[in-house]
Formats: C-alpha cells, structure tokens, sequence
C-alpha cells in the first residue's frame, strides 16, 4: 500500500484576463478515486497541469503528506509521485511501444530492452492490457495509447494518477478495463486516481468522491454515491432542460452514396451505398480513425473513390474536386478550427469576403458590412478587423459557422462541438436545426454518444472500416452505443450491416 | 498611449540593424587590412560619379526590382522560390532565341517579341518548379536549386555550341546580338533601358494593387497562410500556387532579357548576376511588403554597382557588397525577433504565428 | 578485380567523404527538429577558413579546429534566431547561406589558387591489407576513416541508447519530451551545434583533402544542397544517408569518366553515345530530383508492403521517409 496524501492550498492562475483558479483548495485522500467535474473552462484542466507540473501556478501551494514541496516541470512531479495521463496521450507516435516506456525511465546510457519488455508486459498483464512491445505508437487505438501511458506512469512510481477526460473516443469494453484496473489500483495498491470528465455517468460509475469546479473557483465536494441531476446542479447551479430536436418531414434524396469502395493507408471501406435525405441528420459513431474521417471526405470530394459513384441531388459527382461539391452546395467543416477550416494570420473581414466577394476585385466596404451583419447575427464577441486568432475557441466556431453558405444542400461536419462548453455547443446545435429546418441535410461525427443519440435521425456506427446503421437512435441506450463502437454487433438487435 | 511611449524604442530598434551591420563589416574590412572610410568613398562614388554610373545603378535596379516584385508574389503564397535564379537565366535563354530567330525583324516589332519570348521562358521554368512542388511533392527549394543548376548548364553548353560566337567558342559569351534587336537607351549621356523600366512600373503598380485588392490577392495570402483551411473555404491552392510561381517567373523572364539585351548585348554564363537571389533577401528585408520593395532594391542596386570597381581601385573582392547586405538581412531579421520579445514583455500577449513544420516531402497544396 | 576498378572505387570512397561528414550532422540536426540550411555556405566558409587557417598557422589541427568553430557558430545563430527569437530557420538559414559564401570570395581574396598543407594519407594498419577491401576502404586518410566511425557512431546513439530516443524524440514530439523531463530548447541548441561542427568538418574535408585549397568560386559549390538533398534521400537514418552520398560520387565518378572517354559505349548495342561534357555537369542535379522523387511518391512504402508481415515493422523503421514530425517548428515549454 502506498497511500500518500495531496493537498493543494489556495492556488491561483491567471490567463490574460481569465482568472482560470481563484484561490482553489483541497485535499486528496490516499487511496481514493475522485472526480473532478466541470464544465469546459471551469479551471478543472488549469489545476490538474498545475499539480502535475505542466503549468506553474501563480501563487499557491502542494502538499505532499503533510509537507510543503516546490515541484517544476512534470518530470519533477512524477518524481513526486504525481503523473497525469493527457486526453492526447503524450507519447511519441514514431516509437514502438517499447521505447516509449523506455524513453523517460531511470537507466543507464543502455537501453536494456529485454528488461524493460518484461516490466512492461508484467504490468500489462497485470490489467488485462494488450500492449505488444514492437508495435509502432501510431498503429495503436487511443485506449491502448492510454494503456501504455499508465503503464509507464505506474512503472515510474507514481501514486497519485490524474486522468484527463480519459472515457471521450475509446469503447464501452475499453472503458470497462480501464475502469477494472484503476479500481484494482486504487483498493489493492492504495494508488489514488484524480478522474477529469464532464460525463456524470462515468464520475458516478468509478468515484468515491467528486470535486466541483465552476469559473475557476471550486463550489462543492460531494461523496457518492449521488444522483446525476444532484451533480448537474453542482455543475450548473441549475438543472437545464434537455434538448430535443423536433421531427420534420423529409425531403428528397440529396446525397447518394453507390457501392462506393474507399481505401486509406491504414483500414478500406467496401461497398458503402447509403442515401441521405432533405432535413436529415446522419451522426457517425465510432472510434477514431475507424472509418469516419475517409467517409465524410468522400462525400465532399477530398477523398477519390476507388470504385462505386457519389451523386449529389441526382448529379454524379464522382472524381470531382472539392471545389465543385461546393459549387454544388456542399459544405464541410473539419474538426481543428485553426488547423483546417479558418486562417490564423487573416482578418475576420478577409474571411468573410474569401467566401463571399465573387468579383475579380474585391470591393472591401462592402465585405466590412456583410462582416458586421454577420458577427451581430452569430453573436460573434470579436471585430471585423480582428485576427481570428484573437478569438475565443467558441468565437472561432461561431465564425465557422458564418462562414457557411446559407442553404447548404448538404453539411458534412467533424466533431462541430469539439472542445466547447456546454453552452457553446448547444448554441451551435440551434443554428444546424435552423437549417436543418431548411431542408439542409446534416453529415456529423462526434466523440460524445449522448450527442449523437440526442441528435440523430440515424446512426452509423463505424469500426475498423465497417459501418453499421441504426435507424432509430430513440431505441438504443447510449451504452449500448458504447458497445457497438467498440465492436460487440452481435448482441444489439437494432443494427444493420451496411458496407 | 503605449504607442508614443515606444516609439523612440521603435525607432532606434528600426535604425541598430543598420548600425550594427555597418559596423561588422567595417570590422571584415579592417580585417583583410583596408580602411572602412575608403571604402564607402569608393562604392559612393562608383555608384554615383556621373551620369553614366547613377545609369548603371537604375539598369541594375530595375531587374532586381522586377525580380523582387515577383518575389513578393511568391512569398504572400507562402512558397520559397529558391529558383528565380534560373527563372532569370531562362528568361534570358528564350530572349536569346528571339533575338536570333527574328533579327530580320524592324526594332519596334522584335523587342515586344523579346519580352513575351523571355516571359514564357521564366514562367515555363517556374511552373516546372511548381509543378514538382504541388504534383510530385518535391519542396519547392529543393526544385529551385536543381532548376537554377540546370538552367546554368544548359547556357554554358548553348554558348559554346549552337550560339557560340564565329570566331570560335569560349564558353565566355555567344556570339553578340544583332543591335537591331537590343533594347533602346534613353540616351547617350543617361543610357537607360526605358522600355524596361516602363514595364517595371507598370509591373509594380498591379501588383501592388493585386495584392490589396483582388480575389486573387486575398487567396494567395489565404494559400500563404493555410493552405489546408484555405482549401476548405473554397480557395483553388493547387492553381493559386501555380499562378504564384508563374507570375514570379514572368517578371524574372524580363529580368533576364534585360541582362542580356542590354546589359551585355550577348547571352553569358551567370548573366542573372545573382539578382535572383538578391531579390530573396531583399524580400526578406523588407518582410514582403511590397511598397518598400523599390527603396531597398536602389540602396542593394547602389552598392553592387558601386562596389565593381572595388578591386580594381583597393584590390578588395566585390563580394564585399554581397557581405554588407547579406549582414543587413540576418542582422534585420534577428532583431524583428527582438522587438518582438520586448514587445511581448510590455503586453504579456502571444504574438506568435502558428508554425507549420517544414516538411521537404509533402504535397499539402493538391486540390 | 581488377586495379583500374579498385583505384575507381577508392576515390569514390575518398570524393563521398566530406558529403558523409556534412549529410551526417544535418541528419543529426535534423533529428532534433531543426533544420540547417545553410549548408552550402557554411562548407564553403568553413572550408576557406580552415585552409586559410591551417596555411598561416601551419598547423592542420588549428585549421581543423578552425572549420568545426565556422560551423558550429553559423549552426549557433541559427539556433538563437530559432528559439530565442522565435526566427523562421528557413530564412535564416537562407539568408547565412549567401553570406557564408560571400564571407568566404571575401575574406579568401588572397588565397585564391595558394599552395597550401594538406592532410596526408596514413593506411590503416592491418586493415589496408585485406585483399580488395583494403585497398577501396583503407588506403585513405583520416577523414574517411572518421566518417566510417561517425556513421556507425550515430547509428548506435540514435537506435541503441537512452540519448538517441531522446534525441530522436524531441524532434517526432517535444511535448512528448518536455513531459519525461528534457530540457527540449537546450537539446536542440546541442544538437544543431554538434551537426553544425561536423558541417564545418566537411569543408576542412574538401580544402584539406578532397579538393586541396582555395578557389573562386569554390571548387565544392553546390555541394551543401546536394548534402541537404541526400538527408532527406536517406529518410534520416545514418546508414541510408551514407548509401546516398556513396551513390552521389559514384554516379558523379561515372560521369566525369564518361567525359574522360568522350562519350559513352554501350557495348552490347555497339553504338558510341556522344554526351557533351558540359551537360554531365547537370547530371548530379538532375539525380538530385529523381532521388527525392522516389522518396516522395511512396514508392518507398509500396516497396515496404511487398515483405513478408513480420518484418514489415523493422524495414519500415530503416526504410520510413518520412521527416521527423516536429521539423523546422518552435517548442515552448507550457
């Protein structure tokens, strides 16, 4: 048993004008799995970087079993004892498994793989963990990414383990090996576990505790076990109504997909023939890199089928570039805001008037006014001469949103709410049912089932590049989704092999 | 309120450069025993004697000036056009070509011939560059030194075999041009090449305008700054590319036709004169922005012109100018980074731009 | 075998060497995440310097030290411009590029074509009287034989110890890096000197031995791109790197003895190709392009995927093409 108490005292951390942590401290009992709840932006990432010693804090104190320690940079910390595992598990794609657990341990200039293989697959073991030592990082599924991280973590000592947002992209049977070992961990060796999620229903399966955060300060610590509407009213402060989108005839066939056989590096997609109608929305379930990315690229041009046609409102639009799926009134959005999809460096006016000027010269009074009538009707809190860098994550999102024609034909979207308070996301949900509304037909992928369950008039369910439809979303509990994700076809009775 | 506090440290940040590039190269001067005093009398007066060496001046700058002016199309595109160099020398080889094929031809009829000659040839060897880039994923540096070497090859094999002079070849020159087929001076006592310099001006007003002003403008600093986000908004990056190293290449062709049909009056090896990559640092200098192009191209245009003489009046190496700019640049482009920290200091902002890493293999811009 | 091909194949050995010695540090630079580009000039200068240096001192071992200082210094601008200043190292390495070169007609105005000392031949004991062997590999001086410890050398640190996955990680992933406890910035300062050193060791290669003294232009013109380009032919791995610049001289060896002859037989044809001279002189460019041409169409990849699956993992380490992920980019802890 290793139990070892941690206690933060009045940490601050100021970003700019964001007071991140106001004055938060608590104290984490050996031993103990404690939740850390909050909604984005709540200060909960903030704190959990500070004790692991990514971020300095500004002012404040740890404690380590009763005495003051002064810990720099995350190396120092899990020589403390504190390791934390990332969301994007902070290894080294180009590594095989084996050199990312030997990379960072304590040793001499010599690698000594063999006993490092044996550690390795001890502890693996130990928790069920699938983990072969010469496989290269960047042939792993997140879980096993995640896996390997704890593994390495444990190995190096450390007794307090924060996990952030660990649940978001990996299977219900993943889910449930994670959890299997942290328990195993937590009563057995006396590890503690710092669990970082905005999914109640994960805090409320694995926690003995939960600590609340809400603008940066901490509002409450509750043991569980306890209800979900009594943590969203710690969360909130209110309880919000759920959100439910309402039923619309549908229109015409718009998008059609014909046999269409697609293929990637790493995983192919046979057979695919699907057909998406006016005002419907398709949520695509699955873990990452399962097929979902090369399917919504293939419906917008970015992506050449190996065989099989792609029509759009009848026309075949096979082999066409992405230009002229636009032309068409197709519109994409993908998931990194800054990365793909707007320009770090351009004016907000310079992207609307890259979508909107048609002529040769650009007549850039009248961009300027079309940017302000967009930013008041998106509620955008930036000016039109601003660097979109300048904006918020949820600002940026909004601005995305302008930037979409009017009246799509069809809207294919990867993870739209990524990354967004709750808020945020639910304004950006009311503006894709207004042109839902319109007769626009929805394409979205998303890492959160509850948002595709809520969403959906249909599901696809993508693994290793096969896809499943559910046809009727009301039907399926979100673990069961969890379920299907992670491959377990056979015992649901409400899905249908599609390609 | 922040912008009158700094703006003597503004200045002064804007004027060290300068300073401190001076002093290092009174420094390498002093250092091979000469005095740094002399030297500047000599390269002012080499620049500017009389009329006929302020002439040299203006006919070296307006080719520089073109070639950075294309420079700076490149560059908004995000693309290191590394290959100007042979874009010149290209340029120059069709202006050849012209000049030989249609000597019979009346002045006023050939010359035109000559550019539009010289523009495709630049364009041609551009697109070459491009091409590799955006098709085969070769990183456009990569292409341009190759290109320039070949372009230098292949001159050096023309002048010596089919356009070697009569008389025998010497891999010096070719054979002269018929002066029929020259561009005209403005006159005897100011020999300048005023149809160039007029296609200079003009040059430099559409871009200018281009880059503020039009579509094509706005897509390629869109295609400069993300070329995957600009892809998704709509913008064509794969002919935006295309079209920046076309237009870049254009200019350079009538760079090139000046060196030789005015310049020189005969094709010859290294007939660029370097203004290629001269054109690049200048561009660096002046951080792509284009209105300062035609200053900083007269100050580089003045001390290459002035320093030619240098050998034969101190005995020093007419590198000595490529030294003194060559120091301008780094020493300019190492203090925007230190303006940039103070600046940071007094705002506690992140200023920086998002970086994307260079990957000699890759080919982000096809559609 | 016979001794003209022998005689061939020792000065291919002896010719590749400074390109050895120059594509190793950047390849050593280039794992760390930064990118040297100036190459070119820094042979050149450093070159002159040690010629220059070693004449007027008459010592080789000044002049050596000398070059790796010329090297190392360019390599250390790069690196503040880089991290502290927050610089694009194409630019600056551009830009030191032309000023190197420049730097080095300047300041070598007097040595132009100046009998100088240069590193004399020493036969490896033993090793030189393996029949054939000997003769190509150890029959040199001792710039070869550090290129073939050099090599093995940065195999060995990049795939075999604790330092070369570090090495190797802070330029696929610094916050990878930052997060296990390395000081990634300080690293790469290292790193980039270190190559650069060796960089600056290479143009001593060429002035002290390969091509003995100093002209204008420089007898290695060219050469630094043609360094740079056999980085990224050799996918960064020490042992292709060193199958390129091999390769490079050895076609480079074909081509003058082409010019040699005159043109070229092709004895099972019976015809005399008559290649002029001068176009040879395009030849290593042109090699230049085809060899980063099949780098990158994937035909690399598609090669990988013939083998047998147990292997395919360990060929795909030699063999990857792809640059280190984090190349030519900023790291700031945070």
């Amino acid at each position: 048993m290793i139990f070892m108490d941690v206690e933060v005292k009045n940490i601050h951390k100021r970003f700019g004008p964001v007071h991140a942590n106001n004055d938060i401290s608590v104290t984490f009992k050996g031993g103990n799995i404690v939740g850390i709840l909050g909604e984005n932006g709540a200060g909960k990432s903030t704190l959990m970087k500070i004790l692991s010693g990514f971020q300095p804090a500004d002012s404040g104190e740890i404690w380590i079993d009763g005495r003051p320690v002064d810990y720099h940079g995350p190396r120092a910390a899990i020589a403390h004892g504190v390791g934390m595992l990332q969301q994007d598990p902070l290894d080294v794609p180009a590594f095989t498994v084996l050199e990312n657990f030997i990379y960072g341990a304590p040793g001499g200039m010599n690698l000594n793989r063999p006993q490092a293989q044996r550690q390795l697959s001890e502890v693996s073991q130990r928790f069920g963990f699938d983990l072969d030592p010469e496989t290269p990082i960047n042939r792993l599924s997140i879980a096993q990414r995640q896996q390997l991280e704890i593994v390495r973590l444990l190995a190096l000592g450390v007794k307090l383990l924060i996990l952030d947002e660990p649940t978001t992209g990996i299977s219900a049977e993943q889910k449930n090996v994670l959890f299997e070992a942290l328990r195993n961990l937590a009563k057995n060796d006396g590890l503690s576990v710092l669990l970082v999620s905005h999914k109640l229903e994960d805090v409320i399966a694995l926690c003995d505790e939960v600590v609340v955060l809400r603008a940066g300060k901490l509002v409450g610590t509750k043991q569980l076990p306890a209800t979900t509407d009594e943590l969203v009213t710690l969360m909130f402060g209110e309880e919000l109504a759920p959100h439910q989108p309402e039923d619309i005839e549908f229109g015409d066939t718009v998008l059609k997909l014909d046999r269409v056989h697609l293929a990637s590096k790493r995983l192919s997609i046979t057979d695919l023939s699907l057909e998406v109608r006016a005002g419907e929305v398709i949520g695509l379930a699955g873990l990452d890199g399962s097929g979902q990315r090369l399917m919504m690229r293939a419906c917008v041009g970015l992506e050449k089928c190996v065989a099989g046609d792609v029509f759009i409102n009848g026309q075949r639009m096979t082999g066409q570039a992405y230009r002229s799926f636009m032309q068409h009134g197709v519109s994409f959005g993908a998931a990194g805001r800054l990365e793909e999809g707007l320009i770090a460096g351009l004016t907000l006016t310079e992207h609307i008037a890259l979508v909107s000027e048609r002529g040769m010269v650009i007549d850039w009074a009248r961009a300027r006014q079309h940017t302000e009538t967009q930013i008041k009707l998106y509620d955008v809190r930036g000016h039109a001469d601003n660097m979109i860098e300048q904006l918020s994550g949820g600002n940026q999102q909004r601005v995305l949103m302008a930037l979409l024609p009017e009246n799509p034909v069809v809207l294919v979207l990867e993870q739209p709410t990524r990354g967004l308070d709750v808020d945020s996301a639910r304004w950006i949900w009311q503006q894709l049912l207004k042109r839902r509304a319109d007769g626009t037909a929805i394409i979205f992928s998303s890492a959160e089932l509850d948002e595709i369950v809520t969403y959906s008039d249909r599901i696809l369910v993508f693994y290793a590049g096969q896809i499943y439809e559910i046809r009727d979303p009301d039907a399926v509990s979100i673990d069961e989704l969890g379920r299907l994700i992670g491959g377990d076809f056979q015992s649901s009775d409400h899905v249908e092999r599609l390609a | 309120m922040r912008k009158n506090q700094s703006l003597a440290l503004q200045l002064a940040l804007g004027i060290a450069p300068i300073i401190i590039s001076l002093v290092i190269t009174a420094i390498i001067i002093l250092v091979v025993g000469a005095d740094p005093a002399e030297v500047v009398e000599r390269v002012w007066s080499g620049a500017f004697r009389d009329l006929t060496s302020t002439a040299r001046v203006v006919n070296f700058w307006l080719p520089l000036t073109l070639a950075s002016i294309g420079l700076t199309i490149t560059f908004t595109a995000g693309l290191w056009n590394i290959g100007v160099e042979g874009q010149i020398m290209v340029g120059a080889l069709f202006a050849t070509f012209a000049s030989r094929e249609f000597a019979s031809l009346p002045t006023a009829v050939v010359i035109p011939i000559e550019i539009i000659f010289a523009v495709v040839g630049g364009m041609l060897w551009a697109l070459l560059v491009g091409v590799l880039k955006t098709r085969l994923g070769i990183h456009e540096i990569f292409g341009g030194v190759a290109l320039n070497a070949l372009a230098d090859v292949g001159t050096i094999f023309l002048v010596s075999n089919a356009w070697a002079p009569a008389t025998g070849a010497t891999a010096q020159a070719s054979e002269r041009f018929a002066p029929s087929t020259l561009f005209p001076a403005l006159s005897g006592d100011f020999p300048v090449n005023w149809v160039v310099a007029i296609v200079t001006v003009i040059a430099a007003i559409v871009v200018i305008f281009s880059l503020r002003g039009t579509r094509w403008g706005l897509h390629l600093k869109a295609t400069g700054k993300n070329p995957r986000s600009a892809l998704l908004l709509g913008v064509p990056t794969e002919r935006t590319a295309l079209s920046a190293f076309a237009a870049c290449g254009a200019l350079a062709g009538i760079a090139g036709a000046h060196r030789v049909l005015f310049t020189f009056g005969d094709l010859r090896p290294l007939a660029s004169g370097g203004i290629g990559f001269l054109g690049l640092l200048v561009v660096l200098l002046v951080s792509i922005r284009v209105l300062w192009v035609p200053l900083a191209t007269f100050v580089f245009a003045a001390i290459i012109t002035g320093s030619t003489r240098l050998r034969i009046s101190l005995q020093l190496d007419q590198s000595l100018a490529g030294v003194l700019q060559g120091t301008l640049v780094l020493v300019v482009i190492l203090f925007q980074g230190v303006r940039q920290r103070l600046e940071q200091r007094v705002t506690q902002g992140d200023g920086d731009e998002p970086q994307q890493s260079f990957s000699p293999i890759s080919a982000e811009m096809t559609e | 075998m016979n001794q003209e091909l022998i005689n061939a194949l020792n000065s291919i050995v002896a010719n590749a060497t400074p390109l050895v010695i120059a594509s190793m540090g950047e390849t050593i630079t280039e794992r760390a995440g930064v990118v040297n580009l100036s190459l070119n000039g820094s042979i050149i200068l450093s070159a002159m310097a040690g010629f220059v240096v070693a004449l007027q001192a008459d010592s080789l071992i000044i002049g050596l030290i000398v070059a790796i200082l010329v090297g190392a210094l360019i390599a250390l601008i790069i690196s503040v411009a880089s991290i502290e200043l927050r610089r694009d190292q194409i630019a600056v390495g551009f830009v030191l590029t032309l000023l190197a070169a420049d730097l080095a007609q300047f300041l070598g105005q007097d040595f132009t074509r100046v009998p100088g000392p240069r590193i004399s031949k020493w036969s490896f004991p033993i090793l030189s009287e393996i029949p054939i062997i000997g003769d190509i590999f150890f029959d040199h001086d001792v710039f070869v034989y550090f290129s073939f410890v050099l090599v093995i050398a940065a195999w060995f640190w990049l795939f075999r110890t604790r330092g070369g996955l570090e090495h190797r990680a802070i330029g696929e992933r610094p916050e990878s890096a930052f997060a296990r406890g390395t000081n990634v910035n300080r690293m790469r300062y290292f790193y980039t000197v270190f190559g650069g050193g060796l960089v600056g060791l290479a143009g001593a290669a060429y002035s002290l031995s390969v091509k003995p003294g100093w002209a204008t232009p420089p007898a290695m013109q060219g050469d630094g791109w043609i360094a740079l380009a056999i980085v990224i032919f050799g996918g960064w791995h020490p042992f292709r790197v060193v199958f390129g610049a091999y390769l490079f001289a050895g076609l480079r060896a074909a081509s003058s003895a082409i010019q040699r002859n005159g043109g070229l037989d092709l004895p099972l044809v019976d015809v005399h190709v008559n290649i002029s001279f001068i176009l040879l002189n395009g030849l290593p460019w042109l090699l230049m392009i085809l060899t980063l041409l099949a780098v990158s169409s994937g035909g690399i990849e598609r090669l990988v995927s013939l083998l047998p699956r147990q292997i395919q993992n360990r060929m795909r380490n030699v063999l990857r093409s792809d640059p280190p992920a984090a190349l030519g980019t900023r790291f700031e802890a945070e």
